[in-house]
């Protein structure tokens, strides 16, 4: 038994016929080659997989595809068109990554943090990051990257 | 071509190249990947720590929807498929070979620990492959199974494998046995610590997986894995597992999401899935769930020990005597065995002079996943017991901990330094990072700090970790006599093209440490062309000539300096064009910023010119130089390097809750000459927050007979960012003398210092409850526990 599910991927309207389990992240990846929504985990932990649903940071592996029915979905690929987003330049500015693994899902939470709160302070920015695991930086230059990244976006907002 | 002549791009931090792909989605991780026509792998695994086969069917699992195939280990065994090889052999004190027991790819009859591999189904999705898998039927008998490293020499232990007694793998020593006890027998004071080394799990953030696939054209077989290797992966699976000769396996580990040594190792799954494609001539994929990660992935560390230091009146130190365990688990992975010894006990002189020292050191099987190296392998380990006991002996002699360090400092005119433990230190200066770091960590407002804390109820502490490690395991031969299976150069190849931009190949492996920046600013400074001339390449068996991987920070030691091998060579021929076209004795021909130059005049070809004369040689000394430009070195380097620095954390615990805090910590180290300030600042603090976490959060648990505890997130505590300080981090560099570029590697210092400066902090605050030592992890709970179980005695003071 299959489903047809459609929505607004990256400003690009798609459909697909998926199953009542797929989840969002496996039609991201595997149907619509999207492939820089990453998975590290199987618990809804590490936050590798944060796209924006909605305007709203989501851990796409806990989102079935059928739920998103309709949904205006933003993944990294679709951040910005030839240049970079305040925000990934600012992770590139303060090498605020390093295997590059996490750093998609760092990004978007990154993006809705700032969203909520503009100019979030260190502990705020490190409270929001709890749902995103990285095991390369140790953080110190990812919490430097979003207040650069949050500093850029009021510039240009 | 002319080009400007650049900037000093050694010491820049010239922002990595890799990070547009990587923060736009394009990277192109193994996962990533999908060939036409892939089916799905997914491995059935076993539940329990130890049970035999009584039988296994997989009828009714091949008849499921979507099914291509389902093999199990007999099948694998029948079509001569071989064990996953060790790469290191220990001899025992007696002389007698370490235990070797076989590693098959999927077991054949018995399984030894949780997660064993028993039988792989393939199908056309992953989802079928899942759902066939419940369909296969074994009868098990559980059989007797024990996970605790301490207990496994017991006599009572259950058995892991027959051929090894008492569940002993090697039982090994090193230093001098009689001088050590003559030194003990005239000790002023012992001080003398039991511990253990916390079982970790490594956890990159990407999964392991593995793409096979077979052209009955060519009969070429190709793996895409997630390897810090991809030679070694070739030539160990290959030449032991699979019998494909190097020229049909082409290996590719493109990019890789974090390795921290669990990527270094041939896996079963690697062999599964290059050896099914062939079998049913369709592409196999596998990508590990988290799950089978925490399940199958090799664990690091895991030793319990007991050790002694001899002290004279004035707290020097006489001798030291360390006995230790050290786990396997139930197979040895690939580099298993060399860990607790030579990455281990060989460092256990540290940044001191004690003249005398012997170690013991049993290995022993357990019905856990093999162990190996993680991050620093063997060296944090070396580095947890002697600057833990360093402390115990401050405390003994009624000593700071800083002043008994400088008491038994190797002084900075020493260098070379001979160890009584084999090994030759070139260069360091201990006393001078020591000091920076006492500064930069305003060591002398601690006491007002500590006193600030105790308004508010909380206890604060200071701890110091002074250590030093040995990176790029070598010369070869060296390695070789001491029982490795491979050698231990790197290869580099500078790649000159027609126009002058260059490619180079390097044998090392970047995942996540920034090669194609840093090597390409090494080639670019040394080349005198733009940093956008070059390009660099790596991962590829089909495109690099060999290499033996990343791993031991070995990266640009040893890596870097091959390429700097590969690009005098370039130099050499290019002044022999040089020479020739302006007509000018090779001898006074000059290499400098880009030019090749006739000494003492302006006359001067640039190294575009000479590219492009090189590849269209019309003018051009073709009877004594072949034309083209592209060489390749092999360098297989003299010595380890030693990378060596001081770290001094400071922790704030709560005592109502066990709650302890980082609230400072500060990192000089001495890394050698620095390529590029801001990676290596970002490889210390992503270890040291690897340090913190094996201090105060991470550990891997198995109930008795091997349940693994710790199995997901949920349960294993990673570092989240609100668990960790910003850190100080600098340096204080003494060059290594014996590479061209200078360079000692920072990879792992940052594993390797911090945890005995968290624990010594630790121990500093709750010094007023009367505790000496904590074992890892300084968890709430564990705190609040040592707390409690200490508060009457210290009501009573």
């Amino acid at each position: 038994m299959t489903a047809s599910v459609s929505m607004t991927v990256n400003g690009r309207p798609v459909s697909a016929e998926v199953e009542p389990r797929t989840l969002l992240v496996q039609l991201l990846r595997e149907q619509l080659s999207l492939t820089g929504t990453h998975v590290g985990c199987d618990t809804s932990q590490c936050g590798a997989c944060v796209v924006h649903v909605d305007g709203v940071s989501v851990k796409s592996c806990t989102v079935l595809a059928v739920q998103a029915y309709g949904a205006q979905i933003t993944t990294i690929e679709g951040l910005a068109n030839g240049t970079l987003h305040p925000m990934q330049e600012a992770f590139r500015d303060n090498h605020g990554l390093q295997c590059g693994f996490c750093t998609p899902g760092m990004v978007m939470s990154a993006i809705d943090l700032v969203k909520h709160n503009p100019d979030p302070s260190e502990t705020e920015i490190r409270e929001w990051l709890e749902g995103n695991i990285c095991r390369c930086t140790g953080y110190h230059n990812i919490v430097k990257s979003i207040k650069a990244g949050a500093a850029a976006m009021r510039k240009g907002a | 071509m002319d080009q400007p002549v650049p900037p000093s791009l050694i010491g820049a931090s010239v922002r990595r190249r890799e990070d547009q792909r990587f923060l736009t989605g394009l990277g192109n991780y193994t996962d990533d990947f999908n060939r036409h026509g892939q089916t799905h792998a997914y491995i059935l695994r076993s539940a329990h720590p130890h049970a035999l086969i009584k039988s296994i069917s997989t009828v009714a699992a091949k008849k499921a929807p979507g099914v291509v195939a389902v093999f199990t280990g007999a099948d694998m065994a029948a079509a001569g498929v071989g064990s996953l090889p060790c790469g290191w052999q220990i001899h025992s004190k007696d002389g007698s070979p370490m235990v070797e027991p076989g590693h098959p790819p999927l077991v054949v009859d018995r399984v030894r620990h949780v997660g064993d591999n028993v039988a792989v189904v393939l199908a056309e999705t992953l989802s079928q492959a899942k759902d066939a898998a419940e369909l296969i039927e074994v009868e098990w008998q559980t059989l007797p199974s024990l996970s605790s490293t301490a207990d496994a020499i017991k006599p009572t232990a259950p058995q892991v494998w027959e051929q090894a007694p008492g569940n002993l793998c090697y039982d090994w020593h090193i230093g001098e046995k009689e001088a050590v006890d003559a030194a003990f027998a005239k000790a002023h004071k012992v001080a003398k610590i039991d511990l253990v080394n916390n079982r970790l799990i490594p956890n990159a953030m990407e999964p392991r997986a593995a793409l096979g696939d077979y052209d009955r054209g060519t009969g070429e077989h190709t793996l895409i894995t997630t390897s810090q290797n991809p030679h070694v992966i070739r030539l160990l699976m290959g030449a032991y597992v699979l019998q494909v000769p190097e020229s049909k396996l082409r290996v590719i580990a493109p990019d890789v999401g974090g390795g921290f040594g669990s990527k270094i190792y041939h896996y079963a799954e690697e062999a599964i899935v290059t050896w099914a494609a062939k079998q049913i001539g369709r592409p196999v994929k596998w990508t590990a769930e988290r799950t089978e990660s925490f399940m199958t992935d090799a664990h690091g560390r895991d030793h319990v020990s007991h050790a002694e230091m001899a002290l004279d009146e004035q707290g020097h130190f006489l001798a030291l005597r360390v006995a230790t365990i050290a786990n396997m688990g139930a197979y040895l992975s690939t580099f298993a065995p060399a860990i607790p010894t030579y990455l281990y006990a060989t460092l256990l002189a540290g940044v001191y002079k004690t003249p005398v020292i012997y170690a013991e050191v049993k290995a022993v099987f357990t019905h856990t996943t093999p162990v190996d190296a993680y991050r620093g392998a063997g060296r944090p380990e070396a580095t947890f017991l002697l600057e833990r006991l360093v402390d115990i002996a401050a405390d003994v002699m009624g000593l700071t901990p800083s002043e008994i360090r400088k008491r038994n400092f190797i002084p900075a005119d020493a260098f070379p330094y001979q160890t009584p433990v084999a090994l030759q230190y070139d260069s360091g200066d201990y006393q001078g990072s020591l000091a920076q770091a006492e500064t930069a960590a305003d060591v002398a407002g601690f006491a007002a700090r500590k006193a600030e804390s105790a308004k508010h109820g909380k206890l604060r502490g200071l701890g110091y970790s002074t250590y030093v490690e040995a990176c790029g395991i070598a010369p070869s031969a060296v390695a070789g006599a001491l029982g490795a299976r491979a050698g231990l150069y790197e290869v580099g190849t500078i790649r000159v093209h027609p126009t002058g931009t260059v490619t180079v190949l390097t044998g090392a492996h970047s995942h996540g440490q920034g090669h194609e920046t840093t090597f390409a600013q090494v080639v670019a400074q040394s080349l005198g062309i733009g940093i956008e001339q070059v390009e660099i390449v790596h991962g590829d068996t089909g495109q690099v000539p060999f290499g033996m991987g990343t791993y031991g920070s070995r990266s640009l030691a040893v890596g870097g300096s091959a390429i700097m091998k590969a690009i005098d060579k370039i130099v050499a021929k290019g002044k022999k064009i040089a020479a020739h076209l302006l007509e000018a004795a090779e001898a006074d021909i000059e290499f400098q910023d880009g030019k090749f130059s006739v000494a003492g005049t302006d006359r001067a070809k640039t190294f575009g010119e000479i590219a492009l004369a090189a590849y269209v040689p019309h003018n051009y000394p073709i009877e004594t130089v072949e034309p083209g430009l592209d060489e390749t070195a092999f360098y297989d380097p003299k010595n380890f390097t030693f990378p060596a620095g001081v770290h001094i954390c400071e922790v704030e615990i709560d005592p109502e809750t066990g709650v302890t805090r980082v609230e400072k910590f500060t990192v000089v180290d001495d890394v050698g000459r620095v390529i590029n300030p801001m990676i290596v600042d970002g490889q210390v603090h992503g270890g040291v927050a690897q340090g913190i976490g094996q201090a105060l959060m991470e550990n891997c648990v198995y109930d008795e007979v091997g349940q693994l505890l710790s199995g997901s997130f949920m349960d294993y505590c990673m570092p989240r960012a609100d668990d960790l300080p910003n850190f100080g981090v600098s340096q204080h560099t003494t060059l290594c003398t014996h590479n061209p570029l200078g360079v000692k590697g920072c990879g792992e210092v940052g594993a390797i210092g911090s945890p005995p400066a968290v624990i010594n902090a630790v121990v500093d605050a709750l010094k007023p409850y009367g505790i000496k030592h904590f074992n890892m992890p300084a968890s709430p709970q564990r705190v609040w526990q040592a707390i409690n179980a200490h508060s009457p005695r210290m009501a009573a003071e």
